[in-house]
């Protein structure tokens, strides 16, 4: 470890760190969406960005989200570096015809001759009181697609090093924030920057049981761990950190210590992330299993707008807790 | 439930080959049975329809327990003998809740899963009910209650339970080889009355061939020095008869043919000895392709019953290892056991000149109820006088 002084920052300010440093190492890199510019960005990630890169750079665009990230896929093409924010992820569908049809196809149509080295970042999941139609956790669909590149940072050191390597992959990445997140705050070094995008990471070591957790999630799981450590189970706890193409083997070296696994995913349950990981261990690591992989998920309802409906339809630490203790037995 | 081995009191069936119906010939492989020592694969000695089988796959029973029941006939027959309406099948046995690591464990530690009390969600058994099962397994595990019980009268008695493995960690496979191989050489030291001969052999001549040979041989098919000593032992033990069988009920019975047993360590621990069947009048290509095969399957641990119940002598060979010589243990109820030690450079007179010689030396424990030193000493001559006549080998 470096001998950096450590800052105080926020999840939104290290995701600003990250696309002001973008800006600043690489003129081809420019930042385009709804109200980004003038208003900040609806999140206030880019803050400031607008007074001191101006308005080539920092784009404010119409309410089409087709428009905008096909803009975005050509400025790539074209040679550039985009990084488009959309709003939450509900609105992405408005340009999914975009991101599967063009962006994800366009190096295997042309046969190679067009890499599309787009960043798409957009906010994703509930919590706040934002409804059916702002609050869904779609990674899963998105996931479905080959060709892209999906991360969910879950930690401020996450928040502040993913792009880098985002922006120098080749092909399209996308990048969930979870809303809950951005008022995060915590320590990260002064010098703190690119970090892998390849991997999951061990974020806390156990033997009886692995939670599995990815963005929002993580910080149910860590709840969870600390929970459970009070009734003498130590769990492991995984955050997945890439969703596409995910990491076996962080999950299945994790599975062959603990032999149980809950997965906490805040997408439906039916035909989720959880539904895919569960699969793969099933697959990789049935011998190793001491109980069936349990999965705390939404509930399958649209979101509700009420707190405690809310609530109630989002993974709860309560819930994985009584799960791993019934998995791991005197629960 | 065959005797695998004099070592052995009782075994796990792993795994059936047949079903009832089957028709089988001898020498056909009907189940897979674990012995503490290994896996080994159990032929059928008769030719007929497998009628009913007696016990559950993963049920530990005595040696000597019936396992299945054979018809006589062939599957011809079968329709007209098939459909007599036997006693009423017994309802099939609830499937065991347990996890499936908690199957392999068990597997791995022989514990029979029908006798675990499960921890787990809806009562299904964990690794850890496992682990702790064969950690106190004061109950040596009795037939599986799925078994089909006989009928009230005329039944015979149930086998007695196998005798408790010790204390301290039964399960643990290393640990029981272990148990197993001391059983049976304390019984070796208790019951057998050793002597013990030991003689050089000069391998000059044997070499040389063997390296002429070898010459024109791809080098997977050259022939190794242990092939050499392997024939010239069975080929000593044919002409021996008192040194090559068994001793039964306070008396010798010599075997018919010699079927070699060689010693392989295993990986981990342990070692079993199965036969090189015929090995007298094998071949040095059969030899060494038979041996080949032989410690595969043996560290693989898949070995057939016969291999491991049928040796008649038993040859080991420490050389590889560096040592020079090896008295032997003779494992019962054979009555003798060949040692072979390194082949070693070493000064060597002849004829009034010392030259340097390659030298092994070869050892010879026998059991005296069987035989004397007379036939010990002529055995060790016999090697002695085959390796000096390598083309004949």
């Amino acid at each position: 470890m470096s001998a950096s002084a450590m800052v105080t920052v926020s999840y939104r300010e290290a995701m600003r760190a990250a696309i002001r440093e973008a800006l600043l190492g690489d003129e081809r890199v420019f930042l385009m969406g709804e109200d980004v510019g003038a208003y900040g960005g609806c999140f206030g990630v880019s803050k400031g960005l607008l007074e001191e890169f101006g308005p080539e750079r920092i784009r404010d665009t119409p309410l089409s989200e087709s428009a905008f990230v096909g803009a975005g896929i050509g400025a790539a093409m074209g040679g550039m570096r985009p990084i488009v924010e959309v709003m939450t992820v509900n609105f992405c569908l408005l340009a999914l015809d975009q991101i599967m049809n063009n962006a994800a196809t366009i190096t295997h149509m042309s046969g190679g001759q067009f890499a599309i080295p787009l960043v798409i970042r957009m906010t994703t999941g509930a919590g706040r009181q934002v409804a059916a139609q702002h609050s869904h956790s779609l990674e899963g669909w998105l996931a479905h697609i080959p060709g892209l590149r999906l991360l969910a940072p879950a930690t401020l050191a996450d928040a502040r090093g993913m792009l880098a390597l985002s922006l120098e992959d080749p092909n399209p990445v996308l990048i969930f924030e979870h809303g809950s997140l951005y008022n995060m705050e915590g320590e990260l070094p002064a010098d703190a920057g690119a970090v892998d995008i390849e991997r999951a990471a061990v974020r806390r070591t156990g033997e009886h049981v692995t939670l599995i957790a990815y963005g929002g999630t993580l910080s149910t799981a860590m709840q969870a761990a600390d929970e459970l450590a009070g009734a003498g189970i130590e769990a492991e706890v995984i955050d997945l950190r890439v969703l596409r193409p995910l990491d076996d083997s962080t999950v299945i070296e994790s599975l062959a210590r603990t032999h149980r696994a809950v997965i906490i995913d805040e997408g439906w349950r039916s035909g989720s992330l959880a539904a895919e990981v569960s699969a793969r261990i099933m697959e990789q690591a049935f011998y190793e299993l001491d109980a069936p992989v349990a999965r705390v998920c939404s509930a399958e309802v649209p979101m509700p707008y009420a707190q405690h409906l809310e609530q109630a339809a989002l993974p709860q630490a309560s819930t994985v807790v009584a799960e791993a203790r019934r998995m791991v037995g005197g629960g | 439930m065959p005797s695998l081995g004099a070592d052995m009191t009782s075994g796990t069936l792993l795994e059936w080959r047949v079903k009832p119906g089957d028709a089988v010939k001898r020498g056909d492989i009907v189940a897979v049975v674990d012995t503490s020592k290994a896996e080994i694969e159990v032929e059928i000695f008769e030719d007929g329809v497998i009628d009913e089988l007696l016990v559950p796959e993963g049920t530990r029973v005595p040696v000597g327990t019936a396992l299945a029941t054979v018809r006589a006939g062939t599957e011809d027959e079968v329709p007209s003998a098939r459909p007599v309406p036997a006693a009423p099948q017994p309802p099939e046995a609830h499937r065991l809740r347990a996890s499936p690591i908690a199957r392999r464990v068990a597997q791995q530690l022989g514990v029979d899963l029908a006798a675990v009390t499960g921890s787990g969600a809806a009562g299904a058994i964990t690794k850890a009910d496992v682990e702790h099962a064969a950690a106190g397994a004061v109950t040596p595990v009795a037939p599986a209650p799925a078994a089909p019980a006989p009928a009230a009268s005329g039944a015979p008695a149930p086998p007695p339970a196998p005798p408790a493995t010790p204390a301290g960690e039964p399960g643990d496979r290393a640990l029981a080889m272990r148990q197993a191989i001391g059983a049976l050489m304390a019984r070796s030291k208790r019951e057998i009355p050793h002597y013990y001969l030991q003689t050089q052999i000069d391998m000059s001549r044997a070499l040389a061939w063997l390296a002429e040979e070898n010459l024109n041989r791809p080098i997977a098919e050259r022939l190794l020095p242990s092939a050499l000593l392997l024939s010239a032992a069975a080929r000593a033990a044919a002409a021996t008869p008192a040194l090559n069988g068994f001793w039964v009920d306070e008396a010798f019975r010599p075997a018919e043919g010699v079927h070699l047993g060689v010693a392989i360590s295993l990986r981990g621990g342990g070692l079993v000895a199965p036969a090189l069947h015929d090995a007298d009048r094998s071949s040095l290509d059969e030899l060494m392709s038979g041996l080949r095969d032989l410690v595969t399957r043996a560290r693989a641990g898949r070995l057939r019953g016969s291999e491991m119940s049928d040796p008649t002598i038993t040859v080991t060979n420490l050389g590889e290892q560096g040592v020079e010589l090896v008295h032997g243990v003779i494992y019962p109820p054979q009555v003798a056991l060949v040692g072979f030690g390194a082949v070693l450079e070493r000064p060597w007179a002849l004829e009034g000149m010392i030259g340097a010689r390659p030298i092994v030396t070869a050892t010879l424990a026998a059991d005296h109820r069987a035989s004397d030193g007379h036939a010990g000493s002529r055995f060790l001559t016999l090697i002695d006088r085959q390796l000096q006549k390598p083309e004949e080998l």
